[in-house]
This record gives structure tokens, sequence and C-alpha cells, in this order.
């Protein structure tokens, strides 16, 4: 028989757990759940919107009572569980019915924190938490006319900007006098009270709550020192506080919250906890990205993984009253150790404040262009150095270019026909109905459901914004370090130190040791884990064709009708006409229906089938011609200019170094394509500052040019430096080749690469250090030992590579 | 009834890889995952006809070289949200040997 698992609490947390759970394992659990509300589950944030008559109940359930029936699960709405029997192991319910579990999922959110004054239960007085609030304030707009809100906070505005826009008259009072004191400044919070006294709210600062009046219903509200205001209607908006009452009662352990460790369990094993009820390494949350973060791990062990860890999460924050852009992040107050990097522009609206200490983002308070919060909160849960970006942090990741790979912030305003993913054709339009007819939170799911970056992954920045854009930042997951791909929870960084320090050496022992989810991993892993395999360890690590993507099994480009192109390598775009004339025979003799030259000065011959590719190679190779590895996740090729031999501006042999270089990298593995140029003289006619490794001649030496490239957004290369002769270049390229191959992720260009780790730690690596450089160049050459092998060469020759090439059996 | 081709043996497949055997109907790819079971699929994509045997297997399942597809092999049925169907046919294997019917 399956284990039997009850949800207690219907609500956001503890539905997202079962989602997680269903994805990991749809059978393992009978599951029950009760929620004492007497609906599906419904997003609580957008009760807002629906106040602001933006959204309608229907728009913002999540999970109608199909889902539960369509995975199995039993429901009972409208019943609140009142005991548990933890010895017994069932619990009792309101309506008398009683339950029995083997495990506990406590999900019973937080109450309303109700202000212990006078009149405090009179009629007309709510608070802001469910639909029951929501249709009560409703109600009371259509037949009242004066609304009070109690609390300057962000759940007290979106009440009052609701209730204003349902066409009441509206006071906010706060006791503090700034508003939303928890996330914004003085500055921030007078922007903000501004704008919203435009819209005509009114405020009633520093002035506490002395007395509800009225009898049977509201009428008013006195505060101390006597003022007295007219009410028909008062929304209690002055926090909220975990709903303990019921793990209390159980004797769980409890301090201000269901005090849990980082698996998400109670005191008692059997019973785990998430959501707004618990506490955790001190601390408890009221947002919901922290709680999606918890309902993953507690899925993790409750589907017996057991290798999640929830270590607590970091917040921001926005309002979601249309019109008015904040954000807020961290300590944005700041103190004695930190510093301030403000920007105010009260005619346009705008307020920045960033705060930092020892160059590192703790904290960030944007008000009326909030487009890089985003950005400021990754660089903020990174802990970057900022030091390399600071003069211009304050105007924002597009002015920094990104290399096409965060991509600006263009989602709210392109058209809906605009398209997003070139790979797939999809337009916003396509993406924004995804996300909201069927419910999805995160990129993957978009991935899945539109396709949408799913394959050469450029847009996935953008598609990150729409998904932001259209669910309200609160949804985008807070960012986090991302796992390798779904098999693992394992970042990259934590694979590839694993494979270091634990000398793993085949795919099979990565699976294994790390404990993937997948039997044999996936098309996404199998790839990075072969080129992190073989980058650590060259000569000892196995190469596995078998997790490569076609491209690098098959040593050519497979095209859209599954032919295939074939490049050979053309050493600096030079050639000569017994290499001309072996491509001309080769074209003929195998029918081959086009050739074009490259942009890498080299040709390319389209359209061969895959079995004469063998063949071809070896006349190519006849000739003295070797893989171009036009196709592969490595050196694609080294542009140059005719330089000094014949140009007249020309100042070094650019032609000449270009083939030194192209002789030094070819062959090597990346974690990307990787593009070489070397330009004569500035003018740089090879555009080597569009490289992912440029040099451009100078009459006094080199200038090298790095992190550079073309494509959808061009990004124009960083000068790491300036040597003075070949050699040096060599030995330079070398240590920055290494340098990427050793640190970068898998599928990640220099460019963001460059971004990602700032140029000065690239510069310390590789200019600053003679001993640091000479390791990096040495480690370069070891692997091109191993790497320097023409694939080509190699399989004309061995049978058995070729196997991969020859229908298994033709047949009849 | 179904007429058994011999196509080869299982050795001639890598594990977690796949081979073609060329028809008068079409390519069929014949596929070997890691726990030695080998399936047969049309070498065509649901989606827009990509050549399936050169994409990457891992469990039973391979991943469409040209837009990631993913595949069941022992149904053709795309995993979902994808939708499609390739077709599969019978195989068997007996002492090491593949036998092939293409009575789908
Ligand atoms: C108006 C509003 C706006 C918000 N805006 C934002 C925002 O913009 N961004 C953001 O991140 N967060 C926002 N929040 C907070 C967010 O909604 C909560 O953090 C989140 O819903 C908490 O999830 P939960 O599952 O812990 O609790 P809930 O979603 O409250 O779920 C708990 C459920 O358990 C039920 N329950 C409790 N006790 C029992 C019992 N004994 N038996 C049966 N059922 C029981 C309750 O009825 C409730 O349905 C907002 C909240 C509100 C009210
Ligand atoms: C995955 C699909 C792609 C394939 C198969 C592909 C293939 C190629 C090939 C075969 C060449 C000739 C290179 C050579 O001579 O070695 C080339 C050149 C080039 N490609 Fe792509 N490419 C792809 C995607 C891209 C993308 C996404 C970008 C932009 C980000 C890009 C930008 C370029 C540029 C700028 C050149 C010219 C290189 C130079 O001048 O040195 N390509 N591509
Ligand atoms: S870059 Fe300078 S040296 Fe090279 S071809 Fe252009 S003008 Fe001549
Ligand atoms: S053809 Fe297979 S995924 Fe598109």
């Amino acid at each position: 028989m399956k284990e039997k698992l009850v949800l207690i609490g219907n609500g956001m947390a503890g539905v997202r757990t079962l989602e997680e759970l269903l994805k990991l394992d749809p059978a393992m659990y009978d599951i029950t759940v009760f929620g004492e509300e007497p609906y599906g589950n419904y997003n609580r944030i957008l009760l807002s919107p629906v106040l602001a008559g933006e959204k309608t109940i229907d728009d913002i359930m999540l999970n109608d009572l199909q889902w539960y029936e369509d995975n199995g699960i039993t429901l009972h709405t409208g019943e609140k569980v009142v005991k548990i029997d933890r010895r017994a192991r069932k619990l009792i319910t309101d309506k008398g019915r009683e339950e029995s579990y083997d495990r506990l999922l406590l999900a019973t959110g937080s109450h309303p924190i109700i202000l212990p004054v006078p009149g405090n239960d009179l009629d007309g007085v709510i608070s802001f938490r469910d639909i029951k609030d929501v249709d009560a304030m409703l109600e009371a707009a259509k037949k009242y006319k004066h609304a009070v809100v109690i609390g300057g906070g962000l759940l007290g505005l979106e009440a009052a900007n609701g209730l204003k826009l349902q066409g009441m008259h509206v006071s906010v009072v706060h006791l503090m006098d700034t508003l939303m004191e928890r996330q914004l400044d003085p500055v921030s919070g007078g922007m903000l009270k501004q704008s919203l006294e435009e819209r005509g709210l009114n405020f009633l600062m520093g002035a506490s709550t002395e007395a509800i009046l009225g009898e049977g219903h509201v009428r008013g509200v006195r505060f101390k020192g006597g003022l007295e205001v007219a009410a028909d209607l008062v929304v209690m908006a002055v926090g909220i506080r975990p709903n303990i009452d019921l793990a209390r009662d159980a004797g769980l352990h409890c301090e201000r919250g269901v005090v849990v460790n980082d698996t998400l369990q109670t005191f008692d094993p059997r019973i785990y906890a998430v959501g707004e009820c618990v506490q955790h390494r001190g601390q408890t949350y009221g947002l919901v990205a922290p709680l999606f973060e918890q309902a993953k791990v507690a899925a993790n062990h409750l589907a017996k993984l057991g290798i999640a860890r929830y270590e607590g999460s970091v917040t921001s924050t926005k309002l979601k009253v249309t019109g008015i852009d904040l954000f807020s992040a961290g300590d944005f107050m700041g103190d004695d150790s930190t510093e301030e990097i403000v920007m105010q522009d009260a005619a346009r609206g705008v307020y920045k404040k960033i705060v930092l200490r020892d160059n590192k983002i703790q904290g960030s308070v944007l008000y009326g262009d909030t487009v890089d919060g985003a950005w400021y909160f990754q660089l903020m849960r990174d802990g970057t150095d900022v030091s390399d970006i600071r003069d211009s942090l304050l105007l924002g990741q597009h002015h920094l270019g990104d290399a096409g790979h965060g991509g600006t912030n263009l989602a709210a305003s392109m058209a809906d026909d605009a398209e997003v993913c070139g790979c797939n054709g999809v337009c916003k339009g396509d993406i924004v109905k995804a996300i909201t007819e069927e419910g999805l939170f995160t990129l993957d799911e978009v991935r899945a459901h539109t396709k949408a970056s799913a394959s050469c992954g450029s847009c996935t920045g953008l598609v990150e914004q729409i998904l932001a854009h259209t669910l309200g930042s609160d949804y985008s997951e807070a960012p986090s370090a991302k796992p390798l791909c779904k098999c693992t929870e394992h970042t990259h960084d934590e694979v590839r130190a694993a494979i270091r320090e634990q000398k793993l050496t085949s795919i099979r022992q990565v699976i294994d040791t790390l404990e993937w989810h997948t039997p044999d991993g996936c098309a996404a892993c199998r790839p990075a884990l072969n080129y992190y395999l073989i980058a650590a360890w060259p000569g000892e690590a196995q190469d596995d064709p078998q997790s490569r993507f076609i491209n690098e099994r098959a040593h050519a480009n497979i095209q859209k009708d599954g032919t295939y192109s074939v490049v050979p390598r053309m050493w600096g775009g030079l050639t000569n006409p017994k290499e001309l004339r072996a491509i001309a025979d080769v074209v003929e003799k195998y029918d081959v229906p086009e050739m074009k030259v490259t942009g890498g000065q080299r040709i390319d011959l389209f359209g061969v089938k895959k079995e004469d590719l063998p063949a071809i190679w070896s006349d190519l190779n006849a000739a003295g011609m070797v893989s171009g590895h036009a196709y592969g996740k490595s050196l694609r090729t080294v542009k140059t200019c005719v330089g000094k031999s014949w140009c007249r501006f020309g100042t070094q042999d650019s032609t000449g170094l270009g083939v030194k270089l192209e002789k030094l990298t070819w062959g090597s593995w990346m974690p990307h394509k990787f593009k070489i140029a070397v330009s004569g003289c500035p003018r740089n006619c090879a555009e080597a500052t569009i490289k992912d490794f440029g040099v451009v001649c100078v009459d006094s030496g080199y200038e090298l040019h790095v992190g550079g490239n073309g494509g959808i957004k061009v990004r124009v290369t960083d000068l790491l430096g300036k040597v003075e002769t070949e050699e040096e270049v060599m030995e330079y390229c070398a240590a920055f080749t290494q340098l990427y191959r050793e640190e970068a992720h898998y599928l990640e260009r220099t460019a963001p690469w460059v971004e990602r780790v700032g140029l000065s730690h690239i510069q310390q690596h590789v200019m600053e250090s003679d001993e640091n450089r000479k390791a990096l160049a040495d480690r370069f050459k070891e692997s091109q030992k191993y790497a320097q092998i023409d694939p080509w060469a190699e399989h004309a020759q061995k049978a058995e590579l070729r196997k991969e090439f020859e229908p298994l059996k033709q047949v009849g | 009834m179904s007429d058994w081709i011999e196509v080869g043996s299982v050795e001639d497949i890598p594990k977690l890889g796949a081979r073609v055997v060329k028809t008068a109907e079409g390519d069929i790819g014949i596929f070997r995952t890691n726990d030695d079971r080998i399936f047969a699929l049309r070498d065509s994509c649901p989606h827009q006809g990509g050549p399936l045997s050169q994409g990457i297997v891992h469990d039973h399942k391979v991943t469409c070289p040209l837009h990631n597809w993913n595949i069941e092999l022992e149904t053709g049925e795309a995993v979902a949200p994808d939708e499609g169907c390739a077709a599969t046919y019978p195989v068997k294997v007996e002492n090491g040997t593949v036998y092939l019917s293409l009575s789908s």
C-alpha cells in the first residue's frame, strides 16, 4: 500500500510543494488535502489586482478542482483541521472527520494581525487576506463612501489603491513617518506618498489608532490626540502573524513560527512545514519567492531523494499598483561601513540608490525606473565585485551592453506579434498567452510549452523578462544558483569542483557520485559533463561520442534536411591551388550541391550525405587539409587581414601571426565556440574587436582584446592589455583560452563569461601574474597534446569510428 | 505474422546510441539503451522530421537533434507537452543478434 501524505492548508506554499512532488514522483503517495477556504488553490498575490478591478477571481485560480482529481488527490474544502494526534498519527477536522497519515505537511499560512483596540470586532472592520475579504471590500465599496486603511505597508497601500479605484474615498493611516519603511528609505517613501496623493489617496502619518467607533457597524476611527475620521469600512493591514495554532497544540516546537530545519522538517520528523507558518534559521517570510524555494526542497525530501537543502532566502519587493514602479531589496539603509551611490531625477520621478560594502551590493531601492532591479538583485545575491562597472552601475545593464545574453528590458515595450525566439518562431504574444492560460511560473515551463529559448538560448534573458513582466516580479524565482539541468540540484561550478577534487573521470562516475535523478542524464547535461571531464583530465578522461551533439559526433554540421556540411581548415585564411583543386574535386566527385565562402575565411561545402563524409575527409586529408571544427564547441577560425606583407598600412605580419595562433589553438574543445582574429593595424579589417580573442597590431606591438562576439547582439571586446612580441601574444592567448576553458560554464561564450567574472579577474590571472599566466599556458599546451588529433584522419582510418557513418543494414 | 529480418549484432550499436537501417520505406533508427534494450523507430521526428537516430539517447528516450523534442523509444510518443508520434517497429534480440520486422 502507498504511504499517506496529508496536507493541511490548501494555499500557495502547500500546493506548490505537491506540484513539485508530483513532478518528481507522481505515484509515491496517496495524497489528501484539507483547506479551510471553500475553493481550489488560488493566487493570493493577485487579490490586489482583483480588488483594483483589473482581474477576476476566475483569472487567479491556480489549480481548479479538476486538477486535484486528475492527480488523484482527495481534497476537502471548507474543512478545518482542529487537532493533530501525533501519537496515533491522525488528525481531526471541524466536521468530525478523522484522517490518518504517514507524513504530514503543514502549510497553514498566517493570520492577519488585528489591533487590540476597542471596536475591532465591529461590522465593517476587516483584514486583507483572502477572497472573502476582497468580496467584503467590493460589497462595501458599492454601499459606502468612506474607507480607512490602517497600515502603510505593501498590503495596506494595495488595498487603499484598490478601494480608491472602486470609487471610495480612502485615508491611509500609518504609524511611521515613511510609507513602507521596511522596504523604502525616506526619499523614495516620500516620492511614493506624493504619487499616491496625486491619485487621490489621503495620508495620516505618525498616527496611532486608539479606538474604532460605532455601534454594530463601524462609523469612524479615533487616534491618539483625539482626531476622529469618518469611516464605513476599516481595513486592517498592520502585518501578519504565522498561523501556528495547530502545531503548537500538537506539541511541535514553535517560536514565532513552526521551527523547521534545512530540510523543512519540524521537530517531529514525520511532519514537514512550508510557507508563511514556518520559522527557519530565525526568519519568517511573507513573500512567495522564498516559499517556492522551500516547496522545492520539501518536495525533494518527501520524494525521498534527500539531497536538497533550504538555506534561507534573500527577498526583494515590488508594489503591485499599476503605474507605480518600485523595487527594494536587501540592506537599503546602509551604515558606517557602507557607501551609497545615489541618483535622483525629480522631474522624471526617478530615484535609485545602491548600497555597497567593499564594492559588493548590499541592497538597493529603485523608484520610477525599476528595469534593473532584477540585475542588481542578482549581483547582490552572487556577491559580484562591481568595481569594474561602478561608474555605470546606475545607468543600468543596458548601458553595459549585454552580449545578447542578458537582454535589455524590452519585454514591456514589445508588441505581441514581435518575435522573441528566432529559432522556434515564437512571438511575445504566444509566450504571454501560455503563461497566463497554462499557469506557468518558470523558465523551464515556458520552454517546454512554447519552445521559446529552448534551442540556441540566446533569447533566454528576454523570455525571463516577459515571464517576470507577465506575472509581476513576485514570481520570477529569486535568482538563485541555477542547477546544471533538471537531472541534478548541483550547479555548473559545483559539478566542476567535484570532478576536479574527487578525480571523477567518466560521466557514469559523475552521475553516480553526485546522485543524478535520471539514469543517464539528458541531452543538456551529458555534453556539458563530457566537456568538463576532458577539460579537467586531458588524456585521462575518455571522450564519450554518445554524449556529444550530433555535429561533434559526426564532425560536421547537421543541416535542416539531415545532410551535413564540410568545412576544411584554411590556416589564417590562407590557401593555395592544391587545396582549392582538392576541394573542387570532392565537390564534383560527390555531387556536393553548394559551396560558399564563410565569414570565417574558408570554404563550406553544403548538402553532403552522412555516409559520404569519411571518403570526402580522406580525399581532403590527402591534399593536406584537416577539419575546420566549424561544427564544434571549439576553436573555429582565426581570421586575418593581409597585414604588413601587402597592405600599405600594415604594422606587423598579421597573417603570419594568425597562422601561428591557429596552429596553437586548433582542435581545442571549449565551453562554446571560440573565434580569433588578427588585424594588421587599427583599421581592423579582420574585425578583431568582435572576436573571443582579437589581436590588433600597432607599431609598438600588439593590443589584446577579449570577450567580443558578432551575432544577434554585438558585443565589442574589452582591452585586456598590450604586449610587444609575437611570443607574448601566443602565451597570453594560450593563458586566456585556458582560463576560459577552466572557468566558463558549458555553452557560455566568452562575452557573458567576461561580464560575469569581471575583466579585472581575467587581468589578474593573465596580465598581472607571470606565474599564473605561465601555469595556465602550460596547462593549455598539455591538453592540446591530446586534442590536436585531426578527427577526419582518425575517422577515415579507423573502421570502428566509421560505423557511425554507415548504415547498419540495407534492406530491400 | 512478422517477417523477422536480421540487421546486425547488438555490439554494432553503441550503448546510448543508434544506427540506421535503410529500407524501401525510409530509414529506421535502431536504438540501444544503457540497459541493453533495443528499440526501432522510424528515423523521422514527429515535429519536423529530424533524424532521431542522430540524437542523444538517455534512459528510454532520445532527444531529437534539431529542436530537442524528447521521444519515448518504447512508444514513439513525444514527451509532454510536445505532441506527436514516431512509428515504432517490432524488434527482438536472440543470442546477441538484432531482428527487425517491417510490419509496423
Ligand atoms: C493581498 C495580498 C497581496 C500579496 N502580494 C504579494 C506580492 O505581491 N508578492 C509576494 O511575494 N507575496 C504577496 N503576498 C503574500 C503571499 O500571498 C503569501 O506569502 C503566500 O500566499 C503564503 O502562502 P502560504 O501557503 O504560506 O499561506 P496561504 O496562501 O495563506 O495558505 C494557507 C492556507 O491554509 C489554510 N488553513 C490554515 N489553517 C488551516 C487548518 N487548520 N485547516 C485547514 N486549512 C487551514 C488557510 O485557509 C489558507 O487557505 C500577498 C498577500 C496578500 C494577502
Ligand atoms: C548553431 C547554429 C550555427 C551554425 C551551424 C553556424 C555555423 C557557422 C559556420 C559553419 C560558419 C563559418 C565558420 C567557419 O568558417 O568556421 C559561421 C560563421 C559565423 N557565425 Fe555562425 N553558426 C551558427 C550560429 C551562429 C550564431 C548564433 C551566431 C551569432 C551569435 C553566429 C555568428 C557567426 C559569425 C559572426 C560568423 C562569421 C565568423 C567570422 O567572421 O569569423 N553563428 N557560422
Ligand atoms: S587592418 Fe590595417 S593592415 Fe590589415 S588590411 Fe586593414 S588596413 Fe591593412
Ligand atoms: S524535428 Fe525533431 S524536434 Fe524538431
